[in-house]
């Protein structure tokens, strides 16, 4: 069997026609296999959802316990039709997975989904899948993208936090998995003290500390006066009035973005911190490298650079060009 | 370089004047000599070293990366030195000190230049390469002026600003002996000609304060809508300064042509037309020029309106009382038809100048300035000595369109405001305004722009056109730049009306009539 007629893009996603499901789809589908919680590739309204323990959790967590109608947890091999697959664990969030799609002929297809390879304290690490088809993401896709160690960008802001002692520090982080792994940055960087969460953070941190990630002492960002220096919200709450409570904030962002001046500008950031949850370049052709697969597929965001770099390889690549997935979701 | 290159970032970052102040002071108190001379000399632009043209660092890339995949990045980054920052290709990441990168960048042969700057590439880290590069294209883009490193190195020890700005013009980076007074050593003995003196200025007044007054122990004259400078001839040395010490002689090479004299004059910087004063549009041209073209200098000719003398040849008057110092102005040669003395106005009483200020004799005047006859000439702001009475500012009545949010103590809050005035059917944005109003008004206006939104723009929304603002404003002239052809000074929000219809705000052309 060909790759393409074990996978390939369709208007509601990537669609497997030998097992009839679909990976990470953008619209309602009878069967949908899901890498990860975040909203874009986690929607409510499947007839049924294969993914890891924890993203079902979530998903229940943001959508109700009805988001669909039958659940399965993965686990081990599992036969769908005329594949097998199997989750592995992609470092990106708390339970995120890489999808392995195996034909009973044909190429061995890794759907990594989001992934990232540097040290996350509230998920497990990346875990290499040898495959002959690697699908990945390119959000940070050109060799500008270097990210630093987020120890370093929390050190910048204790710095500040230390220079601007009378200033809370408010830092925007997505709501699923970045918050929590900034507050978990922030105690393994040494800060010990409370932090304040915004409200629409609280159920996902609780959920993390079920889970065993230790995030330390945490107070609501609700009442009039937050007695914290340190605040996490979702970016969003940052146009709304709940910013207004807090006198002459600095305001920060953690995200990969803010490696480069321009986009932390457009945020109106007075701290960018430069912390992903993506693979950065080195990271994303490194995995290319050691994989070695005969062909990479390129799913979302700025892929013309990964191309280029795979053309120079001499690895044979191609962009998926599916839409509906956003640079870093909310 | 790594506190210089965080320095740097922070300062990119962070739009509140106070907030730069402490991160300079900081750094400035934690930093030793000569770094600490040297970056402040880079971020006010008074460090001159080779700049690195963008084609040796383009050049720099060719070698190192492939073609297309540089040409996206830089596409995506927009900036050349973050560009090459971000791509540059190394681990290692060493605190060079600052003064190692300004010799380097000093005393390198252009021959030897690519791979100097390769090479100390190549010991940074990323923020630190950003920083040497931006050192090396002379391009710091952090928006602190000389006034505000004066300010910084003031919160640091004894001397106040205007101690730094008498000895500021003398001084060269990297500012040993500057830094040595500060830490508690002796103050350095004033080596330049010409050194900026600290200007004297007033503070507002009106008719009701005024009367508490005796007028006869006042003068009057009028406050020309111009730049205050500070005009020297010491020995030969010409130096134009501006009222907060930057040297702005480069765009005036007319006027320093006409200081044919010896002395320290304050007067107000005009363009003036035999014995016509142009308007505040037109000395506009004339500012922030590197080089002035012939035929500016002839259509836009620069000349000076003597307010005071601070020292007129040889003789330091700055003790004297005004009408003393005004004595022997009077009967000064300037040198020159291009200066001339400022005329005093004749009133008897308080209501005499109301008059006079009610009718002035030019649009390029903005109100009148009184002075003490008996006042010395102090550098600051004393109060009671010199009062301006300002003319009363313009006003129309516009409508709100667009509004984003602001920084610092107005995070969250949509305070800076966009406002248009009526053009046939559709209201095209006249100005910004963001002050004016008191903080329960912002909490209003906040709530209505919330309430009344229809897009947004990243931190800007537009609102729906139903509120009508009066604003107010010092001056108006004629733009090529807005769409509105008028370009307005000082624009501030005097009263929110919320009684007043959209539709009854004022039309354009009533605002273009008020161009002088």
């Amino acid at each position: 069997m060909r790759a393409e007629q074990i996978l390939h893009p369709t208007e509601a996603g990537l669609y497997c026609p030998p097992g009839d499901f679909f990976i990470d789809p953008i619209r309602p589908v009878p069967r949908a296999l899901i890498t990860h919680g975040h909203g874009d590739h986690a929607r409510a309204g499947h007839g049924s959802v294969m993914a890891t323990r924890q993203t079902l959790d979530i998903m229940a967590i943001r959508y109700g316990e009805d988001f669909t109608n039958t659940r399965q947890v993965a686990e081990g091999v599992t036969r769908i039709g005329d594949v097998s697959v199997s989750f592995h664990p992609a470092g990106h969030i708390l339970g995120s997975a890489q999808i392995a799609v195996q034909p009973m002929r044909g190429p061995r297809i890794v759907v990594s989904g989001d992934y990232c390879r540097a040290p996350n304290p509230v998920c497990a690490p990346y875990e290499p899948v040898p495959c002959d088809i690697f699908v990945t993401e390119a959000t940070f896709g050109l060799p500008v993208f270097r990210h630093p160690d987020p120890i370093r960008e929390m050190e910048r802001l204790i710095a500040s936090m230390a220079e601007f002692p009378e200033r809370p520090h408010l830092i925007g982080a997505y709501a699923l998995g970045k918050a929590q792994r900034v507050i978990a940055l922030a105690r393994q960087a040494g800060i010990d003290g409370p932090i304040a969460i915004h409200g629409a953070l609280q159920r996902l941190c609780d959920f993390h500390v079920e889970q065993g990630v230790e995030l330390g002492p945490l107070i609501p960002a609700t009442a009039a006066d937050v007695p914290a220096q340190l605040v996490i919200a979702p970016p969003s709450a940052f146009a709304s009035a709940w910013v207004q409570r807090f006198r002459d904030p600095v305001i920060g962002f953690a995200s990969g973005w803010m490696a480069v001046r321009a986009r932390a500008r457009q945020r109106g950031v007075e701290l960018p911190l430069v912390i992903s949850d993506h693979v950065d370049w080195p990271q994303v052709t490194q995995t290319i490298r050691e994989l070695s697969p005969s062909e990479v597929w390129i799913t979302h965001g700025t892929e013309d650079g990964l191309m280029r770099w795979c053309e120079i390889e001499g690895i044979p690549a191609r962009p998926l060009r599916l839409v509906g997935y956003e640079d870093e979701p909310e | 370089m790594r506190a210089f290159a965080h320095l740097l970032e922070r300062l990119a970052f962070t739009p509140a004047r106070n907030a730069k102040l402490r991160l300079l002071t900081h750094y400035l108190e934690a930093t030793s000599d000569p770094d600490r001379g040297y970056a402040l000399a880079a971020l006010t632009g008074d460090l001159k070293l080779r700049a690195v043209t963008p084609a040796l660092l383009r050049g720099l890339m060719a070698e190192r990366i492939d073609p297309q995949l540089f040409a996206m990045s830089y596409d995506f980054v927009g900036d050349l030195a973050e560009t090459i920052a971000l791509l540059w290709d190394s681990d290692r990441d060493e605190d060079v000190p600052l003064h190692q990168a300004v010799a380097l960048l000093s005393d390198t042969g252009r021959a030897g230049l690519p791979a100097a700057i390769g090479g100390m590439l190549d010991r940074l880290g990323p923020s630190e390469r950003l920083a040497f590069l931006k050192l090396a294209t002379g391009n710091m883009r952090v928006g602190l002026s000389a006034r505000m490193a004066r300010m910084a190195l003031a919160q640091m020890g004894a001397p106040e600003v205007k101690d730094l700005e008498e000895i500021w013009h003398g001084l060269v980076p990297p500012y040993q002996p500057l830094f040595d007074w500060i830490g508690g050593g002796a103050r350095p003995e004033q080596a330049a000609r010409a050194p900026f003196r600290p200007v004297m200025l007033s503070t507002p007044v009106d008719l009701d304060q005024l009367r508490a007054f005796d007028p006869a122990d006042y003068i009057a004259e009028w406050k020309w809508d111009g730049i205050r400078v500070q005009a020297i001839n010491d020995g030969g040395t010409r130096r134009l300064y501006s009222r907060t010490g930057e040297d702005v002689g480069g765009a005036f090479p007319d006027l320093l042509d006409a200081l044919n004299f010896d002395g320290t004059l304050d007067g107000e910087l005009l363009v003036r037309r035999g014995s016509d004063v142009a308007s505040f549009g037109d000395l506009q041209q004339r500012l922030n020029r590197k080089t002035v073209s012939r035929a500016l200098l002839e259509s836009h000719p620069a000349g000076l309106r003597v307010y005071d003398a601070l020292i007129w040849q040889g003789r330091d008057l700055r003790d004297l009382p005004h009408q003393d110092r005004r004595a022997i102005l009077k009967t000064a040669d300037f040198g020159s038809d291009r200066i001339d003395l400022s005329p005093l106005l004749a009133f008897d009483s308080w209501d005499d100048l109301a008059a006079l200020r009610a009718d002035p004799p030019s649009t390029v005047i903005e109100g009148v300035m009184i002075k003490r006859r008996d006042s010395a000439y102090v550098g600051g702001r004393p109060r009671g000595p010199w009062f301006k009475w300002k003319r009363d500012p313009m006003v129309v009545d516009a409508v709100m369109l667009y509004a984003q949010r602001g920084h610092g103590k107005r995070s969250g809050f949509y305070s800076d405001f966009t406002f248009g005035l009526w053009d046939g059917d559709a209201l095209v944005p006249v100005g910004k305004a963001y002050f004016g109003f008191t903080d329960e008004e912002l909490r209003e206006l906040d709530r209505f722009v919330r309430n009344n939104t229809t897009e947004r723009f990243g931190p800007v929304r537009s609102v729906a056109p139903k509120l009508v603002l009066e604003v107010a404003f010092e001056g108006l002239n004629a733009s090529s730049r807005h769409k509105s052809g008028v370009a307005m000074r000082f624009p501030r929000i005097s009263r929110i009306r919320w009684d007043k219809p959209a539709t009854e705000a004022d039309r354009l052309d009533a605002l273009k009539a008020m161009i002088p």
